[in-house]
Formats: C-alpha cells, sequence, structure tokens
C-alpha cells in the first residue's frame, strides 16, 4: 500500500457540502459543473444541489447529448464544452486604456485584481491542461499578470474519472484518467443507487488544512482498491487511442500529405476546436478609441489560428487556405509544441472531437496520415 | 482655434431602414456624434438637401431601380470615404430574392399599375457599382459595430471589426454549442460575427444576418445539417435570406434549388 493510498480519506456528501461551505468561507468563489442549456457547465455552485446529480452525457463526434444515469452520482459523466481556461484566462480581458489629457496622455493599465477561485471536479486531463497553460502564460518572465492574478490562490478539487467518454483519450496523452499532482484534494467517486462516498486525498498543506475543517473518516482497504479499481477500469476503456510517442516526427514529416487537403474540405474554419480546447491559449488585441479621441482601451480576446486574421503578417495573411490552417493547429498540438514548451500540447479530453459541428476528430485524422505514409 | 468638423452623411437606397434606426439608436453617443461630426446629410433625422462634399458617407440599401444605380455614382463622387452599412448594402439584402425569380412576375402580382414600375431585374450590392472603403455586415447592424466604424474613421485607423465565425463569438461567451448538444441548425460555423451571438443564446440556431464569414465552407456545413435531417427545401431557405446573394450562400442555396 503506497503512502498516499494509506492516508485516504472517505468523504460523504454531506461532508462535500461542507467542504464548499468551508471553501466559501474562506473566501473562495466555488465553480464547478452544473446544468445549463442542456449540457454539463462550469459555472458558479453554491451548494451539492446544484452539481449534475444522476446525470451523465453521451458524446461521439459532432454530438452531445445529457442522459439520465441510474444512480445519483455527482461525478458520472466526462468532460463537457467549458474548460476551466474560461475563469483563468477569460475571453476577453481589458489590459489598459489611455486617456488624453491636453496635450498629456494618461495611461491606466487594468490592474489584475484579486481572485480566490477554488475550482471543484478538476479532472486529470484538465489538470494537465492547467499545468500547460501555466508553462505558456507564466513559465517566461515576466509571464501574465491577469492569469497570474488567477492562479495565486487557485484551490483545486480534483476528481478521478470513473468513467471514459467515448471521445476521451487521456490514457494515450499519459494525462490521465488518474490525478497525479497539481491539486489540493482529490476525490474518487463510489456510487452505490442510493448515494455517494468520496475517497479522497489531500495534495497540499491548504487542501489539508481545509480538509481538517471538514467531517471524514480514514478509508478502509475496500474502499481504496474500489477507488483503484474505478480508475483502472477507465483507463482501459477510453473512447479513442492515440499511440502518441513518435507523434512529432510522424507529423512533421507529413506535411505536404494528401490528407490535409482531405480534411480542409470538411473543416469549416468556425474555430470550434481551438476554443473548446482547455491548452489553446491564442489571443489577440483589439483597440478602440472613442468618437471624440480622448479615450482608447486595448482588450485582448481569445483568437483561433482558424481565423484569417490570426496569420496576418505584412501584406497578408499567411495561412490563406484551410488546409494550412488545419495543419498548423494539429502540428502545433502535437508536435512542435513538444518544441517550445516541453510536452504535447493536447491532453487527450476529447472536446474537438465531440464539439466540432462536423465532428472532425483529431486520432482519425492521425490514424489516417499514419495508415497511408509513403513507405 | 477649431478644424472644421468632418462632414458625415447618411444615404437611403432599398431598405428597410433598420440600419439608420441603429445609429438614431445609440442616444446616449448622439450628442458626441454631433461634437465630432457635422451630421450634414441624415434624411431620417433630419431632411436638408444634398449639398457639398461629404468625409464620410454610410449607405443603407441596395441598388434595385436604375436611379439608385446613377444616385450612387453620385454620392461616390461627393463622399472621401464610403462604408456600407447592413446586409442590404454589402450583399443585397432580403430583395435580392428577386435575383433568383422573375421579377416582372412579382411586379405584376402587387403593383395595380406596374407599367409605373422602373425596377431592375435585380438588387445587388453598393460595392457591384462603386468602390467601397469598409463594409459593416449586419441585418441590421450592431450598434456598437457601428460606432467603432465610426471612431476608427474619426482616428484614420482600422475598424476593429472580426471577420471570424459566429462560433469563435458564440463559444467566447460560453454558450453551449446548439448544432451538437441539441442538433439544432445553425448557420454560425458559416456566418460572420458581430452580432453578440444573439440567436444562439436564446437557443435559436443562427440565421445568418451578418453574411458569409472570411472563409466559408458552407458545402461542408449542408452535408452536416442534411444528417440532422434538414432537406433540401429546408437547406435552401436557410441560406436563401438577408444575405442570399452574397456569393458563398448565394451558391449554396443553388445546389438545394430545384
Ligand atoms: S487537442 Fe482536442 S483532445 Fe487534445 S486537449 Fe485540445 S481539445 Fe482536448
Ligand atoms: S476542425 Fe471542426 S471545430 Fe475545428 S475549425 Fe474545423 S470544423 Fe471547426
Ligand atoms: S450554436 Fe451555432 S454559432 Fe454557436 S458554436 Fe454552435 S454552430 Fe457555432
Amino acid at each position: 500500500m503506497s503512502a498516499e493510498e494509506s492516508s485516504a480519506q472517505v468523504l460523504t456528501p454531506a461532508g462535500l457540502e461542507q467542504l464548499l461551505t468551508v471553501l466559501r468561507q474562506r473566501g473562495y468563489r466555488t465553480l464547478g459543473p452544473t446544468i445549463r442549456e442542456g449540457v454539463i457547465a462550469y459555472d458558479e455552485i453554491a451548494c451539492v444541489q446544484d452539481l449534475p446529480c444522476g446525470w451523465t452525457d453521451e458524446q461521439s463526434g459532432g454530438h452531445y447529448r445529457l442522459r439520465h444515469r441510474d444512480d445519483r452520482a455527482l461525478f458520472g459523466y466526462a468532460v463537457g464544452p467549458h474548460s476551466w481556461k474560461q475563469f483563468l484566462h477569460p475571453p476577453r480581458q481589458r489590459l489598459w486604456s489611455a486617456r488624453r489629457d491636453g496635450e498629456t496622455l494618461q495611461v491606466r493599465c487594468e490592474p489584475p485584481g484579486e481572485h480566490r477561485l477554488a475550482l471543484i471536479g478538476v479532472r486529470a486531463c484538465e489538470l494537465r491542461a492547467i499545468a500547460i497553460q501555466d508553462r505558456v502564460l507564466l513559465g517566461t518572465a515576466p509571464g501574465d499578470p491577469h492569469y497570474r492574478a488567477r492562479r495565486t490562490d487557485t484551490f483545486i478539487v480534483a476528481v478521478n474519472c470513473t468513467l471514459a467518454g467515448s471521445t476521451c483519450f487521456c490514457a494515450s496523452m499519459h494525462s490521465g484518467p488518474q490525478v497525479t499532482g497539481g491539486f489540493d484534494l482529490a476525490l474518487t467517486e463510489l456510487t452505490t443507487t442510493a448515494s455517494s462516498a468520496f475517497v479522497l486525498q489531500a495534495g497540499t498543506s491548504t487542501g489539508r488544512a481545509v480538509l481538517e475543517q471538514v467531517p471524514h473518516r480514514a478509508a478502509s482497504a475496500a474502499e481504496t482498491a474500489a477507488a483503484r479499481a474505478l480508475i483502472e477500469h477507465t483507463a482501459e476503456h477510453m473512447g479513442r487511442q492515440l499511440p502518441s510517442d513518435d507523434l512529432p516526427q510522424l507529423l512533421l514529416r507529413s506535411l505536404e500529405h494528401p490528407r490535409w487537403s482531405e480534411v480542409a474540405d470538411r473543416c469549416l474554419a468556425c474555430g470550434n476546436c481551438t476554443m473548446v480546447c482547455p491548452t489553446c491559449f491564442c489571443s489577440t488585441v483589439e483597440d478602440s478609441s472613442d468618437l471624440i479621441g480622448q479615450e482608447t482601451t486595448r482588450t485582448r480576446r481569445w483568437d483561433s489560428c482558424f481565423t484569417v486574421d490570426f496569420a496576418h503578417l505584412h501584406g497578408g495573411s499567411v495561412r490563406q487556405s484551410t488546409r494550412s490552417r488545419y495543419r498548423q493547429w494539429m502540428t502545433h498540438k502535437l508536435a512542435t509544441w513538444h518544441q517550445q514548451f516541453g510536452s504535447s500540447g493536447c491532453v487527450g479530453c476529447g472536446r474537438c472531437i465531440t464539439w466540432c459541428p462536423v465532428g472532425i476528430d483529431i486520432t482519425e485524422e492521425v490514424t489516417a496520415i499514419r495508415a497511408s505514409e509513403p513507405t | 482655434m477649431h478644424a472644421p468638423k468632418p462632414r458625415l452623411a447618411v444615404w437611403k437606397f432599398a431598405s428597410c431602414d433598420g440600419c439608420q434606426l441603429s445609429l438614431l439608436d445609440c442616444e446616449p453617443q448622439l450628442l458626441t456624434l454631433g461634437e465630432a461630426l457635422e451630421i450634414a446629410y441624415f434624411p431620417e433625422a433630419a431632411t436638408v438637401p444634398m449639398r457639398g462634399h461629404y468625409d464620410l458617407s454610410l449607405i443603407e440599401g441596395s441598388i434595385s431601380t436604375p436611379r439608385d444605380a446613377e444616385r450612387i455614382v453620385a454620392v461616390r463622387r461627393r463622399s472621401t470615404r464610403l462604408v456600407t452599412l447592413g446586409a442590404c448594402a454589402t450583399a443585397g439584402g432580403i430583395q435580392a430574392l428577386r435575383n433568383f425569380a422573375d421579377s416582372g412576375e412579382f411586379i405584376a402580382a402587387v403593383y395595380a399599375h406596374p407599367a409605373y414600375i422602373r425596377t431592375l431585374a435585380t438588387s445587388t450590392a453598393i460595392a457591384e457599382h462603386v468602390p467601397v472603403d469598409f463594409e459593416l455586415r449586419g441585418c441590421p447592424v450592431n450598434k456598437r459595430q457601428l460606432l467603432e466604424v465610426i471612431s476608427a474613421f474619426l482616428a484614420g485607423r482600422r475598424p476593429a471589426i472580426a471577420t471570424h465565425s459566429v462560433c469563435i463569438e458564440c463559444k467566447s461567451l460560453g454558450r453551449a454549442c446548439l448544432l451538437v448538444a441539441h442538433g439544432t441548425a445553425c448557420l454560425g460555423p458559416v456566418t460572420q460575427a458581430g452580432c453578440g451571438a444573439i440567436c444562439p443564446a436564446f437557443q435559436r440556431g443562427c440565421y445568418g444576418c451578418y453574411g458569409p464569414h472570411e472563409s466559408p465552407n458552407t458545402l461542408a456545413l449542408s452535408r452536416a445539417l442534411a444528417t440532422l435531417g434538414l432537406d433540401r427545401a429546408h437547406l435552401l431557405r436557410l441560406y436563401r435570406s438577408f444575405n442570399a446573394n452574397a456569393e458563398a450562400f448565394r451558391t449554396e442555396s443553388a445546389r438545394h434549388a430545384r
């Protein structure tokens, strides 16, 4: 038995309720999965009742539906359309504004503000994605002050996946389904038809301090074994596979592969894949001045490598074709990201597959390129 | 010492006046607008005859009569910058549905004395008749975008108007995709952003009011919509609305016409 497992605890739904209360008392904004617009979205959650109790999802390329489970599981689904980046690296962020004052200019940088975010129900792939965005946005000095402000005091309650969605492939990307670090508390939900219990581990001293304020008990050997078995079962039942060890080499020697044109015939260049991807971080800035030229504001907003403007250099966009834009997206995620940030840019969450309106599947595209590689 | 204010004109061609109303709807900013510009010609707000040269002409409406085809040339000659507003001026508008039919039949059916009607067989975008400096999309245009274009003109900078898909706007607002999560037909993936994804926010698929985006793949979207159960008649109606005559929508609708 490992040290972690020997220290495993058990939390009941009432304990989870208390955990949310304690986090809110400590000044955290508690964010987590909840049903909204017919999907499991991430939003403010005040109590356990706000969680998607007894719900699961059905996912495939370009398809998502909520379904009832026959139990009262609180985390019995895979990831939905949202990712935590919408809170940590929000879609719009004002950066600075300037005001003309006679002959002088007053420049006001947007203060990053104070944020205490508690993220409830973060999956292994999402923890990996957050770690990637940390590297991208904070890894090189000076880093992004707005992201830093949101990450400085993030409390993370992770959840081990006890079910793999049919577009999930985290096991291939070595990023799940078991959480391995980067959390304050981690839960594994053991569900019976009547209720749930959570096998729980603390990952940080803050996590342990919070746990002190929440009723819990030591886990039995049977409970830890059940939790471990559930995670193993999830790992063995991934919806998709993507053998990933040679991807950079494979893709970078296939830049002229005919498959890129074939996928471009299907791709809408709509950008949905990059919007839902938890690691995509690209943004652009917009300047706007008022009518009388007194005030101007610079705003950062999410951008996508699928827009024409994204690759606008002097004289025009260097990626006019959807072929070149799709190739940029996929080779960046799976190949050049390694050189740039020291890991894959894909954590195997499957969102880009489910939320692509035409169901383009990154694993299928790689498989097609691999299968027809000129030998 | 004050430099003379730039002179603004707002022109109406074949249209419903909705875009001009978007301008009038900018109430809190209208006073500032009056400070920044001389509103020299704006029949919707006040009747003043056309006179002199205009620094900025905003054009609402499409060209659908021989008289308007001449008038737009005169307007262009009097304007330093010419910006078209809305689906009518940028694509021909809903009235461009005539382009797909025999306009003579419509005239005979609608007017008691068809002989008095002098109209063109087609309704077309302003840019098909004269050079246009900027095209602002929408049916009607979004007032925030309209103020942005005017502000950009006054500052001599490029307007911050995105030409990408509605989806990017929809997702940036945290909306769940209707197409994927509910099987609702949505033109968002081929339509230009700008409206703030209003329809998806109210669980309605995008109607394509802002016309095709910068690189629309309508064929691929139609294939996806067909698998959701849309038949050819439905697809035809989807593309033949306010921006029926915008090239990508026109070509796509032709594929579904009988
Ligand atoms: S590329 Fe797709 S599967 Fe990989 S992390 Fe991004 S959204 Fe998830
Ligand atoms: S791959 Fe899919 S989601 Fe991504 S841009 Fe193309 S059509 Fe849109
Ligand atoms: S609802 Fe429509 S606009 Fe929004 S993401 Fe889906 S397809 Fe795009």
